[in-house]
């Protein structure tokens, strides 16, 4: 999980030659290395934009505008889930469960960078910073 | 978040996590009083049962049981595995303790490897928070410098190795068993039980599981004694507990108490209901839980054995707040396309029924619902319950059947009005669940 | 042993036993999916929930340990109504399509939703619809019918050996698939089919053929490989529709290889030969069996008179029947020549005479398990053996070390402790060094005929590694592949191969390459014993006067392929008795006689274990084709020979295995005579090893069409390893030439580091490779 999770963080995304390439690295069969791919949803096997946010909209966080952060950030972006802006900067994704229900708003910016209380000001700014 | 308890205690957010803070407050105390007075496995797994510690994952096992069913003498590899996958609904208490106080789980894991003859421990931590996963790693590597881990610890013939692991986004890995398959890099599928993991666990060989809670609570059971900590909470129900509360409540956060602490006097530490709106529901234990009507939870105390008693689960301790704003239907629409899409997808009934679940709900919630439905989702749910592999199944189950139970008129409204009985401007004030 | 009560039925089993082992002692049917007896416990489909006393909630029989006291029903209220929710579940993504599926009528799903299904689905969403994989050119898909029981995944890791399939994604998006774009290539990925309950992985080969309840199942063996599997050939209306293994424990257990399984498309093939022929003028005319059998009487007749019996001679394959390779010989010896053989890729006859019985494999094929040492030596043991390598894949989860001694080494999807790769040339050596090695480890001498052999031979580091890994172990075996057998020195190989055995307190035993490769030494298809004579090098090597080619194609089938057809050719008559026809024959021969291939004939398989396994037709025979036993029957009743004459297919039998039911063990023995054993030189220079490729070896699985559409049908290349390929200049990807002294192939060059050094391998008995002559030996390789 780890070679898959740094092969992502270098390639960006996990393509199958990267799979590929990762199985025969660790000596494994490529379909073993896939079934893990396609588990764990935070691998991406299609292309995603240079920053992929995550927004959770589960119920702890739909309580507290989890819901409607994810459709200020849409608004924003112009983009629905799991599309990526023309410019290929951003890609929307609908989260999970992060753990982290007390901070609602929370978002996700390229699986590993947290953001909590996201308001519409708090979204605005970071847009901005990650468009930098 | 400076609480008196044992684990969220006198700490500083981002400031006081590191090794150096954690001796100040009497960490690793614990350890080195075994350590020196050489106190046997035995006795440690004694104070743990005497403190009545209840596994603080979800089941409530209690530990010092667990802990007695590893076969101390088997030889060969035994782990230790902490189970910090922490991917509940409603439930971040893990990710605080994780990151404000690191070394209070370090501690209590070599403690845990000492007492079970463990040599070498993992901690699996949830995905999403990749930054605490840092941060552990980074507090193992102080341990280690210091001399705390590794091969003869404090100048003993103990030897203990801990790492880290990481999920990458997978709830089932929360599952014990699918958590030692993650572990081993494959994809986290349940394993069927027996053999239970004390027997069959990691790579085949003898394991512990506990939550991150759990570990974090030992240092205080073997510094200050098992009836210290059983005297903290109520008999059974030993020691403080952390809560995660969320919803409409004004603070949100983790609120550590002692076991049988009144829900309202825990609904007034977290600043009482947003807006002082009327408290509608709550889920006292995780999403899983059942949820239970506000005037149910006002009469109970924060324990295992009187959530039990009304009707749900203590769980990992979640309480998710609902107030008069909310849709049932919506809520559990929401819930249970979590389960839907968390299916690891491994056995029949879950794999078929979380989605059929969701869409029967989701049909209501949109005003397709049909008169039938209510039984429906009774009966697919049952087919669902005790039928699976692992508890997701009825994870997925308990609060269809609990939100019919309780709220079954507003379902009833839903399916022949095809609208909320909660008007949507209403959920929109106290969720903004709707965009204007 | 535990006490178990199921339905009120008392009974004892022992320890570690699941409730669904114990229900299936008691006769009690307990409906599941996911479990199979040959496969882990996955515990996945939930339908085999049972009530378990005590248990709060029903129990999966299949994964559930008995205990003792155990009281369990299968069928109670509660197990019913937790298996009728199961079936719930699994129907409502299920598609309806029984009518247009394969599977309809042998649907484990169809059957049990009778019993537990509803009339009716409460499941009114749309249902899930998944994408079909190309897993290639034997098994078709329907992915949208799968239940996700994982038994194929299951399937290619542990009895495969690798996993092809996988079970990607997760929850309701589960899918079972290769990895892109991939296909399964396994050797046994037909077995995929039968152990999917539903329609998602059927026969591609058998698609919309029939269906399951209007075809007829009959037994029969399969006349590929040595094992002799069961089958059960399924007909309708006279013709073979489809083949499914017939479960035999001691054999081939539940499975099949792809090439006992697909190989009868051949048999409706349009290459069949249904009419008899002869050459008359150069041209081919069809006739009638008593003209043709009376041109091949009179042309033997009239060349023993003008010639002597030693002028004629006959090549029998291997995959005859017994009673087919007997009659061949009755009839030869009758007319008073030895000139006979069925071992037509062997070029070493030093043992002819010498040995004590037929060479076999010197144990029972069930008794694999038991080992926890062997040696392989020369063999491409998963593609010639692919079930006996499943036996040795399981053996080795129970601790059985494998090692090896080869030229050129395949991925035989199961862990070689130690490998020892060298040329064939030096292989007698590499032998000699284990040998001398045995010795050093047990302190002991070599016996006195091996002293010279390993003399001077140096002991390695892998020689002493095989040879402690055979020392330390304490059920041995020694076994040599087609590749040692066919080898130039393979009865020095044989001898030392033995002896190692014999000082190792192991068995020692041949694999075998066909069907009857045992069985043809029983039935005296060989140039020695009563009458004498010319074996098949011999015999192809300067031209006889007449030849009987019975079910042989020399161009493919004897080592020196083309070559041999060209000395056969300038023959004064060549008859062919043949299922098919062939370019080669209709060049080389003058009369075409149709014999019928196995599931038209009555016949006998006797396997590498010593195991004769009779059989009979399972289908008329096709056209004016009759079986080969009668034709050679006939015919030696034309030409007055007592020998060569039977009245029923019992009597031949009687007259090769006497009156025992089973082959005389005393018959089979690998031992030699002893003599001074003296290591001989091959020549310098590039060797060439060849392969048989596992869909080139008979005459039926060439022609059978998904097969050689499959990975393994590929066109031969040229195998190197890659100091091979740099020392001659050469490159990967480009082709080259190949020459011997006989001839020369054109291929593709490929980068293999399994080969030896010094070595190139090229697999035989295919038209691009036929020129080259003999299989093993000097070749020349330059860049085209």
């Amino acid at each position: 999980m780890g070679a898959l999770r740094i092969a992502q963080e270098e390639k960006g995304w996990l393509a199958n030659e990267t799979i590929e390439f990762v199985a025969k690295y660790l000596g494994m069969p490529a379909i073993a290395v896939y079934e893990v791919a396609s588990f764990y949803n935070m691998y991406d096997l299609a292309p995603v934009g240079a920053k992929k946010i995550a927004v959770c909209t589960n119920l702890p966080c739909a309580l507290s505008g989890g819901v409607h952060a994810a459709e200020y950030i849409k608004k924003k972006l112009g983009i629905d889930f799991n599309e990526t802006t023309a410019d290929g900067r951003f890609t929307l994704k609908e989260g999970e469960c992060m753990g982290a229900c007390g901070d609602a708003p929370v978002l996700l910016v390229n699986n590993h960078r947290m953001c909590s209380w996201m308001t519409e000001e708090k979204i605005d700014q970071l847009l901005a910073d990650l468009t930098k | 978040m400076t609480v008196q308890g044992i684990i969220l205690s006198d700490l500083d957010g981002d400031r006081t996590w590191r090794l150096a803070d954690y001796v100040k407050r009497g960490g690793y105390e614990a350890l080195r009083k075994i350590i020196a007075e050489q106190i046997s496995a035995d006795q440690i797994i004694g104070e743990v049962k005497k403190s009545a510690l209840r596994g603080r994952g979800g089941a409530g096992f209690p530990t010092g049981l667990k802990w007695s069913f590893m076969p101390r003498a088997f030889p060969g590899a035994k782990y230790l595995a902490c189970n910090s996958d922490e991917g509940e609904p409603g439930t971040f208490k893990d990710r605080d303790i994780l990151r404000y106080n690191p070394h209070s789980v370090i501690e209590g894991m070599i403690i845990a490897g000492y007492a079970m003859g463990c040599e070498r421990g993992y901690n699996y931590i949830h995905g999403e928070i990749f930054e605490v996963y840092e941060r552990f790693e980074e507090a193992l590597q102080e341990a280690r410098n210091a001399g705390l881990l590794g091969q003869g610890i404090l100048g003993s013939d103990f030897s203990f190795e801990l790492y880290a692991h990481h999920g990458y986004g997978a709830y089932i890995c929360g599952e014990e068993t699918a958590l030692l398959e993650s572990i081993e890099g494959k994809k986290g599928q349940p394993r069927f039980k027996p053999p239970f993991p004390a027997s069959f666990g990691l790579y085949g060989k003898p394991t512990t599981i506990n939550n991150t809670e759990t570990f974090a609570s030992i240092p205080f059971i073997i510094r200050e004694g098992g009836d210290a900590f059983l005297a903290l909470g109520k008999p059974n129900n030993g020691g403080t507990k952390l809560f995660s509360v969320s919803g409409h409540v004004n603070k949100p956060g983790n609120y550590e108490i002692p076991l049988g602490t009144p829900f309202s006097t825990l609904l007034e530490m977290a600043g009482g209901m947003r807006g002082g709106r009327q408290l509608k529901a709550v889920i006292p234990g995780g999403s899983s839980a059942p949820v239970l009507p506000g005037s149910v939870m006002m009469d109970c105390t924060m324990d295992y054995d009187s959530i039990s008693k009304a009707g749900s689960m203590l769980g990992s301790g979640a309480v998710i707040v609902m107030d008069e704003t909310t849709c049932m239907v919506k809520a559990l629409e929401r819930l249970s396309y979590f389960y839907f899409e968390e299916s690891c997808g491994q056995c029949t009934p879950c794999r078929e029924g979380t989605g059929w679940l969701y869409r029967v709900v989701h049909r209501i919630e949109s005003g397709l619902g049909r008169p039938d439905d209510l039984d429906l989702l009774n009966s697919v749910t049952a087919n669902i319950m005790g039928r699976t592999i692992c508890a997701l199944g009825d994870a997925a189950s308990m609060p269809v059947q609990s939100f019919v139970k309780h709220f079954g008129d507003e379902f009833a409204f839903h399916i022949e009005h095809k609208k909320c009985l909660v008007p949507k401007n209403v959920q929109h004030e106290g969720s903004k669940i709707y965009v204007a | 042993m535990l006490d178990i009560e199921i339905d009120g039925k008392q009974l004892q089993v022992p320890d570690g036993s699941t409730v669904m082992e114990a229900a299936t002692q008691v006769g009690a049917y307990v409906p599941h999916f996911c479990y199979h007896k040959k496969l882990s416990i996955a515990a996945n489909c939930r339908m085999c929930l049972v009530q378990v006393e005590k248990a709060p909630k029903p129990l999966p029989a299949c994964a559930t340990p008995v205990t003792n006291g155990m009281k369990v029903w299968t069928h109670s209220e509660q197990a019913v109504k937790a298996q009728k929710g199961v079936m719930e579940f699994l129907l409502i993504n299920h598609p309806l399509d029984c009518p247009i599926c394969d599977q309809g009528g042998e649907c484990q799903l169809q059957d049990l939703s009778v019993g537990y299904g509803g009339a009716q689905s409460r499941y009114e969403e749309e249902k899930r619809v998944v994408s079909n994989k190309d897993l290639g050119p034997l098994v078709s898909t329907d992915m949208t019918r799968c239940i996700n029981c994982t038994r194929c995944v299951r399937f290619t890791s542990e009895i495969a050996g690798l996993m092809e399939l996988g079970q990607a994604f997760r929850g309701e998006h589960a899918e079972i698939m290769p990895f892109v774009e991939k296909t399964v290539d396994t050797e046994l990925s037909g077995n995929i089919i039968d152990l999917c309950p539903v329609g998602a992985l059927t026969s591609k080969p058998f698609r919309f053929a029939a269906r399951a309840w209007e075809m007829s199942r009959r037994k029969s063996v399969s006349p590929h490989d040595s094992l002799g599997s069961n089958l059960v050939v399924q007909v309708k209306h006279d013709t073979v529709k489809r083949v499914l293994p017939l479960e035999n424990e001691d054999i081939n257990e539940c499975w099949l290889s792809d090439k006992d399984r697909f190989s009868y498309e051949a048999l409706n093939g349009p290459d069949r030969l249904t009419v008899p022929m002869v050459k008359q003028g150069g041209q081919w005319i069809e006739t009638d069996w008593p003209t043709a059998l009376e041109y091949v009487a009179n042309g033997l007749k009239g060349i023993v008179a003008d010639h002597g019996a030693d002028s004629i001679g006959a090549l029998v394959s291997p995959h005859s029947t017994a009673e087919e390779l007997f009659l061949t010989q009755a009839l030869v010896r009758g007319l008073g020549s030895g000139n006979v053989d069925f071992r037509l890729r062997q070029i070493d006859f030093a043992l002819d005479g010498k040995m004590a019985g037929a060479p076999w494999l010197g144990m029972q094929v069930s008794d694999i398990r038991y080992l926890d040492r062997l040696l392989i030596v020369g063999s491409f043991f998963r593609k010639d053996h692919p079930l006996i390598a499943q036996r040795v894949r399981q053996a080795v989860k129970r601790g059985l070390k494998v090692n090896a001694v080869n030229s050129a080494f395949d991925d035989w999807q199961l862990p070689v402790a130690n490998a020892l790769c060298v040329s064939p040339a030096a292989m007698p050596a590499a032998l000699a060094a284990i040998l001398k090695a045995i010795a050093e480890e047990k302190n002991d001498q070599v016996a006195p005929e091996f002293v010279e052999a390993t003399l001077s031979v140096v002991v390695d580091e892998n020689a002493r590694a095989i040879a402690r890994s055979l020392v330390s172990g304490r059920r041995v075996a020694i076994w040599l592949g087609n590749f040692a057998v066919q080898h130039a020195q393979a009865s020095q190989i044989h001898r030392i191969a033995h002896e190692i055995s014999r000082v190792t307190g192991g068995g020692f035993g041949l694999i075998g390459e066909a069907a009857n490769s045992v069985g043809g030494y029983l039935a005296g298809a060989v140039p020695f014993g009563e009458i004498s004579g010319k074996n098949v090098r011999e015999m192809t090597s300067s031209a006889l006067r007449a030849y009987l080619l019975v079910n042989v194609e020399p161009e493919f089938d004897c080592a020196f392929g083309a070559v041999a057809a060209d000395v056969i050719g300038k023959a004064d008559m060549v008859a062919v008795f043949s299922a098919f026809k062939s370019a080669g024959a209709f060049d080389f021969a003058d009369v075409l006689l149709p014999v019928s291939p196995f599931t038209e004939t009555p016949g006998t398989f006797v396997n590498c274990e010593g195991k004769a396994q009779s059989f009979y037709p399972v289908v008329k025979s096709l056209g004016s084709s009759r079986p080969a036993w009668k034709v050679l029957k006939v015919l030696g009743e034309m030409l007055g020979l007592k020998g060569a004459s039977a009245d029923s297919i019992e009597d031949v039998r009687k007259q090769i295995f006497g009156d025992a039911t089973v082959v005389d063990l005393n018959k089979l023995d690998n031992s030699v005579q002893s003599d001074v054993v003296v290591l001989g030189n091959i020549g310098g220079g590039i060797q060439r090893i060849a392969d048989v490729p596992i869909y080139f070896a008979d005459s039926v699985v060439r022609r059978a069409p998904s097969l050689q559409a499959t990975r393994d049908s590929s066109e031969p290349s040229a195998r190197m390893s890659r100091a091979t390929l740099e020392r001659l200049g050469l490159q990967a990807g480009l082709k080259v030439r190949v020459a011997s002294a006989n001839g020369e192939a054109i291929v593709l060059a490929e980068e293999d580091g399994g080969v030896a050094e010094g070595c190139v391998r090229l697999a035989g008995a295919h038209s691009l490779t036929s020129r080259l002559g003999a299989l093993y030996g000097e070749v020349s390789v330059e860049r085209l």
